[in-house]
């Protein structure tokens, strides 16, 4: 089951730290449909945050389609954000990024420049979306 | 829907000195209340005229719809744990236990005696040869075991050192799931409390300065830098809440329900401690506030 992790550092609301944490772990199919989530009471027994912050992430997720509480039950993945892309594609796909990285860091980038990098093109090539 | 604590024009006078000045509140229930302002502020009066330990000098307080200690079943639903943590040092954590169990109706027998389990308390140690943490421990776990709707807690966190600190702090957080309870903790520090809380009451020199839910504080409240000249006139539907010069040089802190553009000047929105921080500061010089803007309390 997904473990959230909380930076109170980041500047980040912590509901929405949960959100993003969502959307990437079903991104990366780390979260497949029919997954639980954790409960309110797991969530705030193990990051100590208030209850009503993880009801408010959770809406969200459920608002986006992504999510869907079953009474009683708990909130199960109900969701995709990896539509039709086999996980096989994002294997190879890492792999090639790792091979950049490690191409960058032979040229001599440190990790700030490589970061800056990958951020800045980024921007460029895609459509924003959070 | 009754609220957690309501109070209209509440006053507390000792002697000539006045430790709470005209507080008109109104907390929700579910709500996790962060009390924050400094030391002598007011928070202790505050929590001690909710408990029914102290009769307010004028105005009125009500607790889940009915008067602080008004009678067996009102305190059976309040639990409250004052600054130090009293406990009674010749009775052993075993008596403490056993006296909770007989004075209140709801008491959950089962999970203090997990708790005393997890801390590592010894039972039969007497409750005077406990350290500072331990003893606030133990002083919480019989708050928690009464199962209270509404749990007062005076500087909780005060003499828990990080570690034990976080794991209360969950603790709490579980209860509050598992009995949709409401808590009021007051704090000097916001740091503490930033990530457990939903509400903000900001209480300084006697007077409120600010009672609202957090989220609707921080994404309301921003933080103007600029040339003085620039920040002569606000952006439209701002209010003034404090500004400081520094030289040419003006920082400007606004409420907005809108979200803030200007032009020449950094705009960010505001963190809660930076939030707690500029209403205590404004607080502590009140002629500019009057000055600058006689609405921006609410």
């Amino acid at each position: 089951m997904i473990q959230f992790h909380l930076d109170s550092a980041s500047g980040v609301a912590p509901y929405l730290q949960i959100v993003q944490q969502v959307r990437h772990a079903l991104r990366l199919g780390l979260l497949r449909e029919g997954d639980q989530l954790p409960t309110v009471r797991e969530v705030v027994s193990t990051v100590t945050i208030n209850p009503n912050t993880v009801h408010k992430a959770y809406r969200e997720l459920e608002y986006a389609g992504l999510v869907t509480p079953r009474p009683g039950l708990g909130t199960f993945v109900t969701g995709s954000l990896t539509g039709d892309v086999p996980a096989a594609s994002y294997v190879r796909l890492r792999a090639d990024l790792v091979r950049w990285i490690e191409d960058a860091q032979r040229a001599g980038l440190d990790d700030e420049s490589v970061e800056a990098l990958v951020h800045g093109t980024l921007r460029e090539h895609l459509r924003v979306e959070p | 829907m009754t609220s957690a604590l309501t109070a209209r024009g509440l006053t507390k006078r000792y002697g000539r000195r006045t430790a709470l000045d005209d507080c008109t509140l109104d907390i929700p229930t579910g709500r996790v209340v962060a009390l924050v302002g400094p030391n002598g502020a007011g928070k202790s009066t505050l929590l001690g005229l909710a408990a029914g330990l102290l009769r307010p000098t004028s105005g009125e307080i009500e607790v889940l719809g009915d008067a602080p200690g008004a009678g067996p079943d009102q305190l059976a639903r309040v639990g409250f744990v004052a600054q130090d943590a009293p406990t009674y040092a010749n009775l052993t954590v075993a008596d403490h236990l056993e006296l909770g169990r007989r004075l209140n109706p709801r008491w959950d027998a089962k999970a203090a005696e997990r708790r005393i389990a997890d801390l590592g308390l010894d039972t039969g140690q007497k409750a005077g040869r406990l350290s500072g943490g331990q003893r606030a421990q133990l002083a919480l776990t019989l708050a928690l075991a009464k199962r209270p709707e509404l749990l007062l807690l005076d500087e909780p966190a005060a003499s828990l050192d990080p570690l034990a600190r976080h794991e209360f702090l969950q603790g709490l957080m579980a209860h509050v799931v598992d009995h949709e309870a409401s808590v009021v903790l007051s704090s000097h520090l916001v740091s503490d409390l930033e990530r457990v809380c939903d509400h903000l009451v900001v209480l300084t020199g006697s007077r409120v300065q600010v009672a609202t839910d957090i989220d609707e504080a921080t994404g309301t409240h921003y933080r103007l830098t600029g040339d003085a000249r620039d920040l002569d006139d606000l952006p439209p539907g701002a209010e003034l809440v404090h500004a400081t010069d520094n030289g040419r040089h003006r920082t400007v802190v606004v409420r907005s329900a809108l979200p803030v553009v200007a032009d020449r000047v950094q705009v960010e929105q505001l963190g809660l401690e930076d939030l707690v921080l500029t209403y205590m500061a404004r607080a502590a010089t009140p002629a500019l506030r009057t000055v600058a803007s006689p609405e921006a309390t609410r």
